[in-house]
């Protein structure tokens, strides 16, 4: 017991005197800190950006073992459920095999008529593959960083995509690390247009995991169980990105479920649709329909 | 007799773990574990570290390792910068100031004074996030996550307070 109270006494004079001074600077430093977010929205995401990629391969390093240990209980799991899943996947595979009929007799006559309208369509310029090494924020932001930065041809303002719909978009960029907004973060403003009825809309995050619908029109009509995709207004998405279904309208909003479950993600594709960065602001809500 | 080079560095490099470890949990903290919902709550280990070595070891986190622990956490997770580091020196000035009532006292009384003290940091997290977005943020995610939180503290206490007398006592 003597040996823990002997420092207690001989730190407190100290602390008392010198340290209440270097106290309250710190906490003056810390609200600077704050307004110059508020202010500068640039410098503090470059600094943001250099400090998350002098932690990236300490990031990396550490994020894979326990991807491997993730991978391993996936894969039990998956033994133990082979043979279900075998006749889902038959199910499944008959159900998709009609599709591929559908989507294939769909693109000739969707080729056909862009021909006859000389329509230009938004491509890939390509692909960038990532791996999420971080996944941040708690219940305040909701973002993502991948191993993937300016090396490796990511920029600010592309779209984040996996293998289900629009992960979110890049906001910062670091030599060889970049910071995703994912779409239900705050600060996401993403154009949208519901998939069957055509209304355009802001699908605006909250920081729950099911952002809302914005800014509809207030005389169109969109049902439950419409899928929602991006509109490509704005310049920041080219259209057609799968985003969500809407589950809900209420007194809550129009509320959008997002297909990718952001917190199984383990690897992304960043796309590089070849779209100038456009409207986008620092801040991200610029989307104005 | 001065003591020797290998044992002033010896005692300056386990004098640096406090802060080591806790720099450590900010890692921790977001490393993707791809438990659905848990980034989203997860708990605040870094308020934990703070909490304990104000508690215990104030010379070993001085305040200005607060400030780093706090601008890097807000740096990391992608917050508006400032607000991890006001709650955390926040924290660390509260524990300091009324360091009679947590020192050597029953781990229950710790383990309550830190619910207190929790709780009164994350509702200024959440005051300041309003603030800064000028919004009432949902606070929903905020309240699992401080649950979490306290239910780490006794996990996250007992191996700071094994470490303390397996590497710090000698001081």
């Amino acid at each position: 017991m003597n040996e823990k109270l002997r420092p207690v006494h001989r730190v407190a004079a100290p602390i008392r005197s010198l340290q209440r001074f270097a106290y309250l600077g710190l906490v003056v430093a810390a609200f600077g800190l704050m307004m110059l977010g508020k202010a500068d929205v640039v410098v503090v995401e470059r600094f943001r950006a250099q400090v998350t990629d002098t932690v990236a391969p300490l990031l990396d390093a550490v994020s894979r073992p326990v991807a491997t240990v993730n991978d391993v209980i996936a894969e039990a799991r998956e033994l133990v459920n082979l043979r279900a899943e075998n006749a889902q996947l038959r199910k499944e595979r008959d159900r998709l095999l009609q599709w591929e009929a559908a989507g294939r007799r769909l693109e000739a006559e969707n080729q056909a008529l862009q021909r006859l309208l000389h329509f230009i369509p938004h491509e890939a310029r390509g692909f960038i593959s990532a791996r999420v090494i971080a996944d941040t924020g708690g219940a305040f932001a909701h973002s993502l960083v991948l191993n993937a930065g300016a090396d490796d041809e990511v920029r600010r303002g592309q779209a984040v995509v996996s293998g289900d719909g629009l992960v979110g978009r890049v906001v910062s960029v670091g030599a060889r690390s970049s910071r995703i907004l994912l779409l239900t973060d705050l600060n996401s403003r993403i154009p949208v247009v519901t998939e069957q009825s055509r209304v355009r809309a802001v699908l605006a995050g909250n920081n729950t995991g099911r952002p809302v619908l914005d800014h509809l029109p207030p005389n169109d009509t969109v049902t439950v169980g419409e899928r929602v995709v991006t509109s490509g207004h704005g310049g920041v998405f080219p259209p057609g990105l799968p985003v969500g279904v809407i589950v809900s309208i209420g007194d809550n909003g129009t509320v959008v479920q997002p297909l990718v479950a952001t917190d199984r993600l383990e690897y992304v594709r960043v796309v590089d649709f070849g779209l100038d960065q456009g409207v986008l602001q620092p801040q991200g809500a610029t989307a104005k329909d | 007799m001065k003591p020797s080079f290998w044992y002033r560095l010896d005692l300056w490099a386990r004098r640096l773990t406090p802060v080591g470890l806790t720099l450590l949990l900010l890692i921790i903290n977001i490393i993707p574990f791809q438990v659905p919902g848990f980034a989203r709550v997860v708990p605040l280990f870094a308020l934990i570290a703070v909490h304990h070595w104000a508690t215990y070891e104030p010379e070993l986190m001085p305040v200005y390792a607060v400030f780093a622990v706090g601008v890097l956490q807000d740096m990391l997770s992608g917050v508006p910068l400032g607000i991890n580091t006001l709650v955390f020196l926040a924290v660390y000035g509260t524990v300091v100031w009324q360091r009679r009532f947590f020192v050597g006292k029953s781990f229950m009384i710790t383990w309550l004074g830190f619910a207190v003290v929790g709780a009164a940091a994350m509702l200024m997290s959440w005051i300041l996030m309003s603030a800064f977005h000028m919004a009432l943020v949902d606070p929903e995610a905020l309240l699992y996550q401080y649950l979490l939180t306290l239910g780490f503290f006794p996990l996250l206490a007992w191996g700071f307070l094994r470490w303390q007398q397996a590497f710090l006592k000698a001081d």
